[in-house]
């Protein structure tokens, strides 16, 4: 990022080939209706549940409660009362349409535009093409979804009147991050689809349709065939700690879904009384101060969540990386 | 000395069954205009991908200024211009943007890549559409566009595929004139795929005839002739009718009269359809073939001498004459 931004201005030396291809890529973005589409439906959503926040945030509370006062603000993020849903809610859903929406053309439209064989003629490696779509596109997310929180961060603040606290503003920075990577993992899915498929049609509804499958498919799958090898809850379950097992498994098998590691991940940093995403026993609660965690703690409680993430991110990129690097380029 | 600009040693390129491209040897020197030529389908496309490293090879190896264009890609493709048949620019950007992203790309500072845009422009005729969008363009202004985008970096050599399909015959002839002088002038290696021999015949110093994956052919045109009819260099054509004036059909003596022209001396092949004999001489003998038809008492009622240009190579080779059927 430095180094876009420091390098037009000495303009003796010709920017470098992938910052040209990226500088390109990011006026096409900005420039296209599918991101001015995009932009107005996540800037309605923002304001849409900055609505609901405000409506549901109540008043703070004293000191020592599960909303005290020095996390407050971040129910702004959070607060539904049941008929909109909250801003990570709603962002658990766009962000991998946004993902989607900005790479399931990117390479199979130039190579039917017939610019692709022309581009890779120029001397440039092949992966300046991928990696420069990548970073234009997440660049552009990120500058987005970091406006749109500041955004909603400043709204608040004029409504609420109450500022948020340095660790609270450290949370909702972290919270961005995670968006921005979560939409950068939708963003490689949709690339490597963009790589191997011919149609741009047919990349998107194969995006679009892992999408649906993960979101809403596999939840389903998973708690049907959970219910099948349930223990009895009257036996000895709950006491040799099966049913903890059983519960334990069943959320891991979810985890396999990036959804749901969002979720996860965003519940546990915007709220810091959430000190563990799986079930508890009375044993571990029993003496348990009811105090908000720290930023590192919550960091470390979602620590695998994000890991999971950048693997699954890495593992797409590393695939249609794989796949395009042998692709032979023809004109059209 | 002449001074090898491309290599080519052996390549094949494979895909599933078919042998795209096989067991090629190739040399292409400085500053000359090389013309490939060949049907569709007869691996020439594939050959300018494996020269570019836009694809790899089965077997072989190339060499492109002395490069690997697969393991160092980037030093070939500073060299080399591709034109590809059907080129295609960002259609929402003017086509001085699409030269000047070119020129960014190879890293050309930016006052100097706006000066040759301009120059480019002017030379292949489309400084009045500079700042029109792409997108607006004719096929053939695109194709035009296409050239300046590949001499905006200065090439050594240019490749260029099928380059003239889609414009106007006048524009052909401009084209392939800028293309000549560009090559006399600056000694620009020029390697040119097509499968209109006429075009190829205009420009090319040498041609490669290219078949089936195959080179059968390569030298000027004077010298492929001499190579591809060594054993007949000389084709006489005659009509021949019979004595009532109709044309010789093949059920009525054809075959008689084949044969005795066969044995005339210096004769090596004899072949024939309705009423015209083309008949492959080891030289000039027209007058004894004359001589012999009028002996078998049928009528001469044309009697000429053909020279070997590229249309009749071509239409022995490509369009299933008997070598071709040999060589597939």
């Amino acid at each position: 990022m430095e180094k876009l931004l420091s390098r037009p201005r000495r303009a003796a030396e010709p920017l470098h080939p992938f910052w040209v291809i990226v500088g390109k890529e990011m006026a096409d973005h900005i420039r296209s209706w599918r991101f001015i589409i995009l932009l107005s439906l996540i800037g309605l959503t923002c304001f849409g549940s900055l609505y609901t926040g405000l409506n549901n945030i109540g008043t703070p509370k004293a000191e020592g409660t599960a909303a005290s006062g020095s996390f407050f603000f971040l129910q702004l993020f959070t607060a539904t009362d049941g008929t909109l849903p909250s801003f990570i809610v709603f962002l658990n859903f766009l962000g991998p349409l946004l993902g989607i929406a900005m790479g399931f053309d990117a390479v199979n439209s130039e190579m039917n535009r017939g610019t692709l064989s022309r581009l890779l003629s120029q001397p440039v490696h092949r992966d300046y093409l991928l990696n420069g779509k990548f970073v234009a596109a997440l660049l552009v997310i990120a500058a987005l979804f970091f406006s749109l929180t500041f955004l909603m961060t400043g709204l608040g603040l004029i409504f609420i009147g109450v500022p948020p606290t340095a660790c609270g503003f450290l949370r909702i920075l972290t919270f961005t991050l995670l968006t921005v990577l979560y939409v950068a993992f939708w963003l490689n899915v949709a690339i490597l689809f963009s790589v191997r498929f011919r149609q741009p049609a047919t990349s998107a509804l194969m995006a679009i349709a892992v999408w649906l499958f993960l979101t809403v498919f596999y939840p389903i799958l998973i708690r049907l065939a959970a219910k099948a090898f349930a223990p009895d809850p009257g036996g000895m379950a709950l006491l040799d700690g099966s049913l903890i097992r059983y519960e334990h498994t069943v959320l891991n098998l979810l985890r396999f879904a990036p959804g749901q590691l969002f979720s996860d991940a965003t519940t546990t940093l915007l709220m810091p009384s959430v000190r563990s995403l799986g079930p508890l026993t009375m044993d571990q609660v029993a003496g348990a101060i009811p105090n908000p965690l720290s930023l590192g703690e919550s960091m470390f409680i979602v620590w695998p969540q994000l890991t999971g993430l950048i693997a699954a991110t890495l593992g797409c990129f590393v695939l249609s990386y794989v796949s395009f690097m042998r692709k032979e380029i023809r004109a059209r | 000395m002449k001074e090898p600009m491309i290599i080519i040693d052996g390549l094949s390129k494979r895909y599933g069954n078919l042998l795209a491209v096989n067991g090629l040897d190739l040399t292409i020197y400085k500053g000359e205009v090389f013309g490939l030529l060949g049907p569709n389908g007869a691996g020439k496309s594939t050959t300018i991908l494996l020269l570019l490293g836009l694809t790899e090879a089965t077997a072989g190896k190339v060499s492109v200024c002395g490069f690997d264009p697969r393991r160092q890609a980037i030093e070939v493709k500073r060299r080399i211009g591709y034109l590809p048949d059907d080129v295609g620019f960002y259609e929402n950007r003017s086509g001085m943007e699409n030269l000047l992203f070119t020129a960014r790309l190879n890293r050309i500072p930016k006052d100097e890549g706006v000066a040759r845009a301009r120059l480019l422009l002017e030379q292949v005729g489309l400084a009045g559409y500079a700042d029109k969008k792409a997108g607006t363009y004719s096929r053939g202004m695109r194709q035009r566009l296409g050239l300046a985008d590949v001499l905006i970096k200065s090439p050594s050599i240019i490749i260029l595929d099928e380059p003239t399909l889609g414009i106007d015959p006048q524009g052909v002839r401009e084209f392939l004139d800028l293309i000549v002088r560009l090559s006399r002038e600056q000694g620009i290696t020029v390697l040119l795929s097509s499968h209109h021999l006429h075009q190829v015949q205009q420009v090319c110093d040498r041609v490669g005839l290219f078949v089936g994956g195959k080179l059968i052919a390569e030298g000027d045109i004077d010298a492929l002739s001499a190579k591809l009819f060594e054993s007949e260099p000389f084709v006489v054509e005659a009509g021949i009718a019979c004595s009532d004036g109709k044309p010789l059909s093949k059920g009525e003596g054809a075959p008689q009269l084949a044969e005795s022209l066969c044995r005339l001396e210096g004769v090596g092949s004899v072949d024939y359809s309705d009423g015209l004999f083309r008949i492959g001489c080891v030289r000039d003998n027209a007058p004894a073939i004359a001589k012999a038809v009028m002996d078998a008492g049928y009528g001469l009622t044309l009697l000429q001498k053909k020279s070997h240009g590229l249309d009749e190579i071509y239409h022995r080779y490509f369009e299933g004459g008997g070598p071709y059927g040999k060589t597939a």
